[in-house]
């Protein structure tokens, strides 16, 4: 079942996210990918109901995309972070999303970092975040191997430690992953160039 | 002095000399009954989904080398009840586009007449056919908007345009994926099966029509909400055609042969005592 995760390294971020497309006992789809580029410089990895998930995140990037295009300036990724925030906010009394995000981005002068951000609009910023039912493994594991120091080398590696702990241990375990990376040279899937 | 209400033994139109017309406006009781429920919202969901027809269904379709082929079975069941064997399921959105029919019969017909419309419109104010992509999302952007009010749809949209074969699926719930092979309805599972088991890329129209036959007549044999005529369709370059339509009846001689079972024990004459 869903898993979405991320961390902040030394001087990149990462972001991952099963790639299996679900209903009910049946999977339509396992090369889904669910990790968004916002803008140059910032990842969106989305968990949720596959609609909501896939209109949402359309709508802040094509925001985010509006804002540079009007400004002639990126948002930064904190602000990023709470314009989707503010977006969650006003729709949960109306009619919510029930999308998780972990947002990643690199800023120029701050350096990467990730937000975490559930349906019900709370905001946190955080060194590592993960949602869904693979959440379980990766909270653990990265509280025991993350460092703030990582190199992307040792980042991956604990990426694919968890990854294979997910599927090692969960009943419906997603076959494929998606991991994409994000640092002072913009955002990217990692291992494709 | 008391009075006893004879109200009760009243005709349901009063006799009240000239003014009857107001009169009977009025006092004609308008009544119908209700049923005995404690949660009646959730009774009528019930009962309406109950008898929503075309709710049982084996619908597919795969992108492959020549094309997208198509196909679907044609029963449509209300409840335990089958309401028809001769549904079309696969809809003929335009010459280019087929879009299928899984969920609600009346929501998939609507909706697909309504894209029809909207590819018509966009052919016409931009000289160029719509593509794959933009009328899934034409669809899948109309059903997010009613999410939730009890729509019922699964459908593909399967087509050919300036890029080639185009295949989504698109549901009611708002989801919308991009893909290769899909199979939408309660006999999926089933024809997932022989999809997946038989599928090549570079199959000929002939054998890929064969495989989502074979795919539709296998789902009918083990769904009981599938059966009817296994249609399938193949969409080319130049649009859409329709390959075939059996009855999986008669392809059940053809794919499941009875064979003559062996006689495991002979029967012997009783000899006389």
């Amino acid at each position: 079942m869903e898993s979405v995760f991320g961390l902040v390294g030394k001087d990149f971020a990462i972001v991952v996210a099963d790639s299996s497309a679900v209903h009910s006992i049946l999977v339509h789809k396992t090369n889904e990918d669910k990790i968004m580029l916002l803008d140059s410089h910032k990842l969106m990895g989305a968990s949720g109901e596959t609609g909501d998930r896939a209109q949402f995140t359309e709508y802040i990037q094509k925001n985010v995309a509006l804002y540079q295009f009007r400004n002639g300036i990126p948002l930064t990724t904190a602000a990023a972070a709470n314009f989707t925030r503010g977006e969650l906010a006003t729709a949960l009394r109306k009619n919510p999303y029930m999308v998780n995000i972990i947002l990643a981005g690199y800023d120029k002068d701050i350096g990467p970092s990730v937000y975490f951000i559930d349906y019900i609009a709370s905001l946190h910023k955080v060194d590592k975040a993960a949602f869904g039912y693979g959440s379980y493994f990766a909270l653990s594991m990265m509280d025991r191997h993350y460092r703030k120091d990582m190199t992307v080398e040792e980042a991956v590696d604990l990426v694919d430690k968890i990854i294979m702990e997910i599927r090692s241990r969960l009943v419906v375990a997603p076959p494929n992953f998606v991991i994409k990376i994000v640092d002072k040279d913009g955002a990217r899937e990692y291992g494709l160039a | 002095m008391m009075k006893i209400d004879f109200s009760g033994l009243d005709a349901s139109v009063p006799l009240c000399g000239n003014t009857d017309e107001l009169c009977n406006e009025i006092s004609t009781e308008q009544k119908f009954e209700l049923p005995t429920a404690a949660d009646f919202d959730g009774f009528q969901r019930e009962a309406v989904q109950m008898v929503k027809p075309a709710k049982g269904t084996t619908t597919l379709a795969f992108i492959f080398k020549e094309g997208v082929m198509v196909a679907a079975d044609s029963r449509a069941s209300m409840g335990g009840y089958i309401s028809s064997q001769t549904v079309k399921k696969i809809i003929e959105i335009n010459p280019y586009m087929l879009g299928t029919m899984a969920g609600g019969a009346a929501d998939c017909q609507f909706w697909h007449r309504n894209l029809g419309v909207k590819c018509r419109l966009h052919e016409l104010a931009n000289k160029r056919r719509i593509s794959v992509t933009g009328a899934s999302k034409l669809l899948a952007n109309i059903l997010y908007s009613y999410r939730g009010m009890g729509l019922s749809v699964g459908t593909m949209i399967a087509g050919w345009d300036e890029t080639g074969p185009g295949l989504y699926y698109v549901d009611s719930e708002g989801g919308r994926l991009k893909g290769t092979r899909f199979s939408v309805g309660s006999g999926s599972p089933y024809a997932y099966g022989i999809l997946d088991s038989g599928y090549r890329f570079d199959m000929s129209v002939e054998e890929g029509a064969e495989l989502a036959r074979r795919a539709i007549y296998h789902a009918t044999f083990r769904d009981g909400a599938s059966g009817g005529v296994a249609t399938v369709y193949h969409v080319g370059p130049n649009g859409w055609k329709k390959l075939s339509g059996d009855d999986v009846g008669e392809l059940h001689y053809l794919y499941y042969p009875v064979e003559p079972a062996s006689v495991e024990q002979e029967m012997t004459e009783v000899s006389g005592l």
